[in-house]
């Protein structure tokens, strides 16, 4: 867990017009970890994930990858760095069949057949054997999900980020996501946005508190969920001074 | 702009491989046992070059996502080098080549500066449109004696109406009716062809997945700039290709291969075809050809458009994805049915 930073934001901010979406973030993520993000909705969790994927671009401060500044950086090239997003709403071809989604992602560091090799084993991995030859469009959310997760799998990156991975899973489902994010995680470090505090519960090893744009508290799951500025974010009652 | 499932992916079979080696000995053979009238193989070629002109906007805006309103502005700068260069070197192979490449090369400085400026898909189609405008205007005043390249008169809105016709190479024969109908008909398969295996490549494929979602092929790693751009050339080349073909076919070149009435027509052909198959741009373009030709005789006269217009209104009303996609789809409806009911 210690070593340098994979991840470093520093003085982070995103105005959108007169709205501070992400207000001064100073963020540090240790190579190997998984971390999880929480915080009401339009605390500007999905606004930062977007930032470190080049999906916008900051207004003030700046973003490192492994040593590389990355705050102007074009969506393509931080992918190619290595870093792979699943997005709140899932980013996939719809009109495309899951085999097609897999492959396209597949292909980009890889030839022809290595490429068809991995697509059978993330096929395999997901249990997506079912539902190969089906076009994504027409299958259930947390289906299309887990095409998207198989997606960004399929590139290896060295960091991933899940933006609300278990929305739309059925309870089995979600489980299955915390196991498969847990397994994903010893090779890989992995930034995780989510509500369901049960599903934190089973893969959350630190925790990072979003508020109004800015990061509230950073401490380990139990401490956060016994915090009372977090309970008081979440409740909606502003906190007493 | 997704167009539904897209099989274009899977490698063509054997069958595939046997029609298109049908078809070419079909055009070749044509014009001596079938089609031996010489009006109707003159009416046959122009069904295949503005067939060629459909291929190259519907492989761009029904696989790649990317609608451009002006395809023509390539179909007529292919036509206008082509006779330029022609006219000045006295010689056809060599410009018949050298057309296409000047044309593609300005696709890929007008797509360039479009693509890479990252402007929106609506605003790509209405540049587009203004650029092939833009050459109408500009080819329509040269009517003066002081606007030459070379040799050539560019004559203005009259167009130049001394378009050579085509050498075989070497020995010099220029290419009659029958042998017009055979190059256009093979160079149709075989751009038809060429297009159907290339969307199965990586770069095909990938094409696809910029349509379906953009921002996807963005956070995979791949700049999708560079592979729409690819597409917008060779788009671009097939369209030129369709105007070399247009003024060695008539031995006219006109402002009007700019111009709006043409660039709708072009839509209005991928429309009628469906935009999701590349067979279904070619048969709208022989349907409405076809009936364009028939109903210019029947003295409907101004009534044209109006009745083309029906067409298309009927054809969206009843296949919303064109007319070969909804035939497909029926066929295989009522085939289900049928079976089921046995």
């Amino acid at each position: 867990m210690n070593g340098r930073p994979i991840l470093e934001a520093r003085g982070l901010e995103k105005r959108f017009g007169g709205v501070r979406a992400i207000a001064g973030v100073d963020f540090a993520l240790a190579d190997g970890e998984l971390r999880c993000l929480i915080g009401p909705n339009g605390a500007g969790k999905s606004t930062f994930f977007k930032m470190i994927t080049g999906q916008l671009h900051p207004t003030a401060g700046q973003i490192l990858f492994a040593g590389t500044d990355i705050t102007r950086a074009e969506a393509h090239q931080i992918g190619r760095l290595g870093i792979g997003i699943k997005n709140q709403v899932p980013d996939v071809f719809d009109g495309l069949p899951v085999s097609e989604n897999l492959w396209l992602a597949a292909r980009r560091a890889n030839t022809g057949p290595q490429a068809r090799a991995l697509v059978d084993e993330i096929t395999e991995r997901l249990d997506l054997a079912d539902i190969a030859a089906r076009v994504v469009g027409e299958l259930a959310h947390g289906q299309r999900q887990w095409v998207e997760i198989g997606m960004v799998l399929a590139r290896k990156p060295r960091l991933i980020l899940l933006d609300e991975p278990s929305a739309g899973m059925s309870l089995e489902e979600t489980n299955r996501t915390a196991a498969l994010i847990r397994e994903v995680n010893r090779t890989t470090t992995i930034i995780v946005v989510e509500h369901d505090m049960q599903f934190i519960r089973q893969i959350a090893t630190k925790v990072t508190v979003f508020h109004q744009g800015q990061i509230l508290v950073e401490d380990s799951f139990d401490r956060i969920m016994t915090d009372v500025r977090v309970r008081d974010v979440y409740l909606g009652r502003q906190a007493t001074a | 702009m997704t167009t539904g499932p897209s099989i274009a992916a899977t490698r063509p079979g054997r069958s595939w491989w046997l029609a298109v080696g049908v078809l070419l000995v079909a055009v070749i053979l044509a014009p001596y046992y079938v089609i031996t009238d010489i009006s109707d193989q003159i009416d046959i070629s122009i069904i295949f070059v503005l067939a060629l002109l459909a291929l190259s906007m519907s492989f761009l805006w029904g696989y790649a996502g990317i609608l451009s309103f002006g395809q023509t502005a390539f179909f007529g700068l292919g036509g206008y080098a082509y006779t330029v260069l022609a006219l000045n070197l006295h010689e056809t192979t060599f410009s018949f080549f050298a057309a296409i490449a000047l044309t593609m090369l300005f696709a890929a400085v007008l797509g360039y500066f479009m693509i890479y400026g990252r402007i929106s898909d609506i605003y790509l189609s209405v540049i587009t449109l203004v650029v092939t405008l833009i050459f109408e205007k500009a080819i329509k005043s040269t009517s003066g004696d002081q606007y030459v390249i070379g040799s050539v008169r560019l004559n203005g809105q009259n167009g130049i109406p001394t378009v050579p016709s085509l050498r075989i190479p070497w020995s010099g024969t220029e290419l009659s009716f029958d042998g017009v109908f055979i190059l256009d008909g093979i160079l149709l398969v075989l751009i038809y062809a060429g297009l159907r295996l290339l969307l199965t490549t990586h770069f095909g494929r990938l094409l696809v997945g910029i349509r379906e979602n953009n921002r996807r092929v963005e956070l995979l790693g791949f700049d999708s700039r560079g592979y729409k751009l690819g597409a917008f050339v060779i788009s671009g080349g097939i369209a030129a290709l369709a105007g070399v073909l247009y003024g060695v076919w008539n031995n006219f070149v006109a402002p009007e291969m700019f111009g709006l009435k043409r660039a709708a027509e072009v839509i209005v052909w991928v429309i009628v075809g469906g935009k999701s198959s590349l067979v279904g741009p070619i048969l709208g373009t022989a349907i409405v050809q076809y009936l364009q030709n028939k109903l210019g005789t029947q003295s409907v006269g101004e009534w044209l458009p109006l009745i083309l217009g029906l067409v298309l209104i009927l054809v969206v009303l009843l296949f919303r994805n064109g007319l070969l996609p909804g035939l497909v789809g029926g066929v295989g409806w009522a085939w289900r049915r049928v079976r089921g009911a046995a």
